[in-house]
């Protein structure tokens, strides 16, 4: 299948409800290129105009553009136009599930030959705790000896089946624990989950950022803005490198899957973050739009 | 105690043959010469000195622990010229040994590509700050600061327990140990020669001074960075900070503009050069770091990274901080230093290793099992306390998540003599040994090396079972003396003399907050004062009177001032009512919380009031918070006794607010609150009598007792008080420190000197308020005192208004406004 292409336009926009003298930000809106994703065109348009901008990769090799205001503002619009071909993931034609889950899990011990670069996403991390209860979840999707691939497949399933997406259940700072109880949230709790659930059992997992192509009914237009951030994970799988699933899709990511970045988990990827001096209230609005090419 | 199986411990004082150790000869000598009761003389002499200093420290489990003094046991602990030296050269190599680590970990992490240090240990670690990879420190040090906990096992040796590499705290109650406890054995320290600390702070001071990225012909500006009074060790901060002759900042005090930080100082903003950070690295920015942190910098990486600052430790530096990586520091010593590890770390198994794990799960009975990483929350376990089911359950637990857990030898430390307080009896002590550890500093030095603080804080077992040291546990500390012997004298360095270019007067570096802080502690402490003394007059008159009558308009004068509810006036009018009032803590804006509300400002200046000043402060506290401690009924002399007390407190307070300040920007604040509080207290009073009860007959009495200006009177008038001369000595008369235009006057003066070093201080209508007093007031009064009298009480009210808009402009213009220094983290 032939790569696809397809134009973003992201918008975040903050209205302060008072002027905010100083402000500063992180933004991951700007695409990773990768194999299988060129990065044709990534603009960002900031207003007011920032008083200082850094663009750079940061400590995961995401592109990283950092804004400063320092000029009293009550709004802050930031607007990316991107244009990507994204290509079939490499590891989809091939059609094996790898090695058995638990010679994963040993060549990732101290004593194990796997390389340094998976190990760093094997452990916890600010928003993904390692725990009992979250192998324990897992546990019936890892039998001895079962292929890596399937078993996270299995799991990923069983996420999609056992767990309802309802964006009023969860916020930003929702642990993976409440959410494994309460069995409701969106794409980043269900991707914190998975990978909670992989690196409890000693297996590397890590965060990915970015859009997903979604398709109107059959006969309406495409709607402006009625696109959204998604959030999804990957496995290390030797053999294949880092493997993508979808928990919310109950899938592995395709061509509809637009990378941005990754990381350990939301934390370190998040579209926009920043750090506003004053007391202030604000309302924030995010379109996305995501148009394939006919 | 433990199992007899285990050897002895080793003995401090004593050989193994029981014969006296030479080092401790002298001063155990001094010690038995001594009676008893000299012995309970120098306890309390200390006792007195760390309250007087205020030196506390913060104990978090304690809900009413906040400022516990500081726990010091006498008898210094005392070591030979030549067995510190190899101690000195052991920690200096960790130190060194441990930069070099740091600077592989956030560079190039060839050590984890190769396993000498396992993964998990960096990765798996939350103090690994992973923003602050790639950051290269100016001067290239990651380490500016290190200590060592160390202790002797019985076989004499000495052996490093922990390793402190975030911000490591203690050097500040080290050199507070050393000051108390060498005056008490002033001889025995002399005679010794006890090695002294004062090259190493200095040493310090050069560092960061030498490392700091400064701009062409900037002289490098240090500021202390402290998360604020209630951290534990928010005494050390104040002291460090003064000693050192850095600024204490908050993390609200500074903020980063283009790629540097800055002050926010009264004059403006200043570039900070070098910071000396005593806030655990993962709260220092909220942008980078943990975005739930108030106390941090939002940007500070950034500015880091942009190698425009130094900060000391190095962001990140306390991911050493684990007690699973000792076990690999030995390897890791050969193939960086190319040299052994001198001083052995108490042995450990980190359980990430598969051997490791196996040995844990066969020996947890001779072990301690310890937590491989600080986010974990846990207490140390001692295998020895388990029974055969809970050590099961541990094993088991352990191997679930082996990379958690570190298993520790389980160490007997040696002992020391203690002199300790019967606690039944209270008054006789003796020296007992207790298990003794001891907290070993370095400091990177300028040209390269590093050089270890001679002595450093010993801590002591809070009991004879434990061998727990914690000052959070009920443990104590003590001195620290290495003597000299030929080879130890040190090397004089000449000082760089301060030349006529280098003369500082006034460094404007006022942070805002403590402007603001230093206003308020002005104003506080005159309210206190005017509040005292109108309580004073009221308590006063229901001693003296029969007199119901009279006294209404006294208490009318205190529910005017907010020292009475209102709707108590009948109640407060009995001899019981006003005293309750008093010592009513609770009550907002009464005495006893106004004088509590100046200990809070003065609480975050600490570093700009002198020892003595501080003192003062602490003994105003002190009355007040006994007073609302006090269980029994108030009565009328009591009351009577503690308006008293704080009156002659806040006198004291006066003298060193006006003796020993040096006449800088915050002391004009603090003053100007002062004047302006007195202003207010006086015009309101006065306004207040003349418009109710300019009639009554002791009205003149009333006003010269509530502005303390009876003897002013008995001075100029061998008469009875009459109105209209009163008014003249407490409103009109420019010879007198009472009087409102004297207050005026001076104000004015202040603001004007203000105005030549800060822009935009305002007046607040005072100066044309104050001059409608002058033209108009008395001669009206004279002339008609029908229509005088009130048009003197709407000029009063005008002036009083003028210091409140001034107070509120003061606050708008030069105070960090703690509304819009908040910060706040968005994410989407």
């Amino acid at each position: 299948m032939a790569a696809t292409g397809y134009r973003v336009v992201h918008l975040t926009a903050y209205h302060y409800a008072a002027p905010v003298s100083l402000s500063h930000h992180v933004l991951h809106l700007l695409p990773r290129p990768c194999a299988w994703q060129q990065v044709k065109d990534a603009r960002i348009e900031v207003d007011p105009p920032a008083t200082r901008r850094i663009d750079r990769e940061d400590v995961f090799g995401n592109p990283e553009v950092r804004l400063s205001f320092e000029a009293a503002h009550t709004e802050l619009r930031v607007m990316s136009h991107l244009y990507l071909r994204v290509d079939e993931r490499p590891w989809a034609a091939r059609g094996d599930h790898g090695p058995p889950w638990d010679t994963v899990q040993a060549a990732l011990r101290l004593e194990g030959d796997a390389p340094l670069e998976p190990r760093q996403f094997r452990f916890e991390s600010p928003m993904v705790r390692v725990k009992h209860l979250l192998s324990g979840y897992a546990a019936p999707s890892f039998p001895p000896g079962r292929p890596l691939l399937a078993a996270v497949a299995d799991l990923v399933s069983r996420i999609h089946a056992d767990f309802s997406y309802d964006p009023a259940a969860t916020q930003v700072g929702t642990s993976v624990l409440d959410v494994l109880a309460q069995r409701r949230g969106v794409c980043q709790d269900f991707a914190h989950l998975a990978i909670g659930c992989l690196r409890s059992l000693g297996l590397a997992a890590r965060y990915v950022s970015g859009y997903l192509r979604t398709d109107p009914p059959a006969g309406q237009p495409r709607l402006v803005g009625a696109d959204a951030s998604h959030a999804w994970f990957a496995v290390w799988c030797p053999g294949h490198g880092w493997v993508e699933f979808d928990p919310t899709n109950d899938c592995e990511a395709d061509q509809r899957h637009l990378l941005l970045a990754w990381g350990r988990d939301f934390g370190d990827v998040s579209p926009l973050r920043g750090v506003i001096q004053g007391s202030a209230g604000h309302s924030l609005s995010v379109q996305v739009t995501v148009t394939p090419d006919e | 105690m433990h199992a007899n199986a285990l050897p002895p411990c080793h003995d401090e004082t004593r050989a193994a043959d029981g014969s006296l150790r030479p080092h401790w000869r002298a001063l155990l000598a001094s010690l038995a010469q001594a009676s008893e009761s000299q012995w309970r003389e120098w306890q309390d002499s200390a006792q007195q000195r760390i309250r007087e200093n205020g030196i506390t420290y913060n104990v978090y489990a304690d809900p009413k622990g906040a400022d516990r003094p500081w726990p010091l046991d006498i008898v210094p602990l005392v070591l030979p010229a030549d067995e510190w030296r190899g101690i000195a050269a052991a920690i200096g190599q960790r130190a060194r040994l441990l930069d070099r680590v740091l600077a592989d970990l956030y560079g190039p992490q060839e050590l984890l590509a190769d396993k000498a240090v396992p993964p998990a240990l960096v990765y798996g670690h939350n103090g690994f700050l992973w923003p602050c990879r790639g950051i290269a420190p100016p001067g290239g040090r990651f380490l500016h600061l290190y200590a060592a906990d160390i202790a002797r096992g019985p076989d004499g040796r000495w052996w490093v327990l922990a390793d402190r590499t975030q911000a490591p705290s203690g050097a500040g109650y080290a050199l507070e140990n050393r000051a108390i406890v060498s005056r008490l054995f002033a001889d025995a320290c002399r005679d010794l020669q006890v090695q002294q600390p004062g090259e190493w702070y200095r040493a310090l001071q050069e560092v960061l001074a030498a490392h700091a990225p400064v701009d062409d012909g900037e002289m490098p500006f240090v500021v202390l960075l402290t998360p604020g009074p209630h951290n534990e060790t928010y005494f050390e901060h104040v002291f460090l900070a003064r000693h050192l002759g850095f600024v204490l900042a908050e993390g609200q005090d500074l903020t980063v503009r283009g790629d540097s930080v800055f002050l926010k100082t009264l004059g403006g903003l200043k570039r900070v050069h070098a910071i000396l950070r005593r806030l655990d690295d993962d709260f220092c920015d909220p942008l980078d770091l943990r975005a739930d942190s108030t106390l941090g910098v939002a940007g500070l990486v950034e500015v880091a990274r942009a190698g425009r600052v130094l900060i000391a430790n190095a962001l990140g530096s306390g991911v050493l901080e684990s007690p699973a990586l000792t076990g690999f520091l030995p390897g890791l010593c050969e193939r960086l230093l190319g040299e052994p590890l001198a001083m052995p770390s108490v042995a450990a198994w980190w359980c990430g290793e598969a051997a490791a794990l196996e040995y844990v799960a066969r020996n947890i009975d001779a072990l301690v099992i310890k937590p491989a990483y600080p986010s974990q929350r846990m207490e140390p376990v001692f295998g020895n306390r388990l029974d055969a089911t809970e050590r099961a359950q541990w094993i088991e637990r352990i191997r679930a998540r082996p990379n958690a857990y570190v298993a520790q030898e389980i160490m007997q430390l040696s002992q020391a003599p203690v002199l300790v307080r019967d606690l039944a009896t209270g008054d006789t002590s003796q020296l007992v040994s207790r298990a003794v550890g001891l907290r070993v500093y370095a400091v990177a030095t300028a040209d390269g090396r590093w050089q270890v603080l001679p002595g450093g804080l010993a801590r002591v077992a809070g009991d004879t079972n434990h061998d727990i040291l914690s000052m959070q546990r009920g443990g104590s500390s003590k001195d620290v003396w290495v003597l000299s012997d030929a080879s130890s004298q040190p090397a004089v360095a000449l000082p760089e003399t301060i030349g006529l270019r280098d003369i500082v007067r006034a460094p404007v570096s006022l942070p805002s907050r403590a402007a603001e802080n230093l206003f308020w502690l002005g104003r506080y402490l005159e309210r206190a004062e005017s509040h005292a003394r109108l309580l004073r007059l009221a308590l006063t008159r229901l001693v003296e009177s029969d007199a119901r009558e009279s006294g209404a308009p006294v208490l009318a004068l205190c529910v005017q001032a907010g020292l009475l509810p209102a709707h108590a006036n009948a109640a407060a009018r009995s001899d019981r009512g006003l005293p309750a009032a008093v010592f009513d803590g609770q009550w907002p804006g009464g005495l006893l919380d106004t004088v509590r509300r100046a200990g809070l400002a003065a609480g975050q200046v600490r570093e700009r009031l002198s020892a003595d000043h501080w003192q003062a402060l602490e003994q105003l506290q002190d009355i007040a918070r006994r007073a609302a401690a006090a269980r029994t009924r108030p009565r009328l002399d009591a009351a009577l006794a503690l308006t008293d007390r704080v009156l002659s407190a806040c006198a004291r307070l006066t003298g060193h607010a006006m003796d020993d300040m040096v006449r800088d920007a915050g002391w004009r604040f603090m003053v100007s609150g002062r004047r302006i509080e007195r202003l207010q207290c006086v015009s309101a009073l006065v306004a207040g009598l003349l418009e109710q009860h300019a009639d009554a007959p002791d009205a003149a009495v009333l006003l010269l007792g509530a502005t303390d200006c009876v003897d002013t009177w008995r001075y100029r008038y061998p008469r009875p008080p009459e109105l209209l001369p009163a008014l003249d000595i407490v409103v009109f008369d420019e010879g007198n420190p009472r009087a409102l235009m004297f207050q005026a006057g001076k104000l004015l003066g202040t603001l004007a000197k203000l105005r030549q070093q800060i822009d935009g201080v305002p007046d607040g209508g005072l100066a044309s308020a104050t001059e409608a007093l002058q033209v108009g007031g008395l001669d009206a009064a004279f002339a008609d005192p029908r229509a005088g009298l009130p048009l003197l009480a709407r000029q009063l009210r005008q002036l009083w208004q003028a210091t409140a808009t001034l107070s509120n402009q003061l606050a708008d213009r030069h105070f960090t406004h703690v509304a819009d220094a908040t910060s706040r983290s968005l994410a989407v």
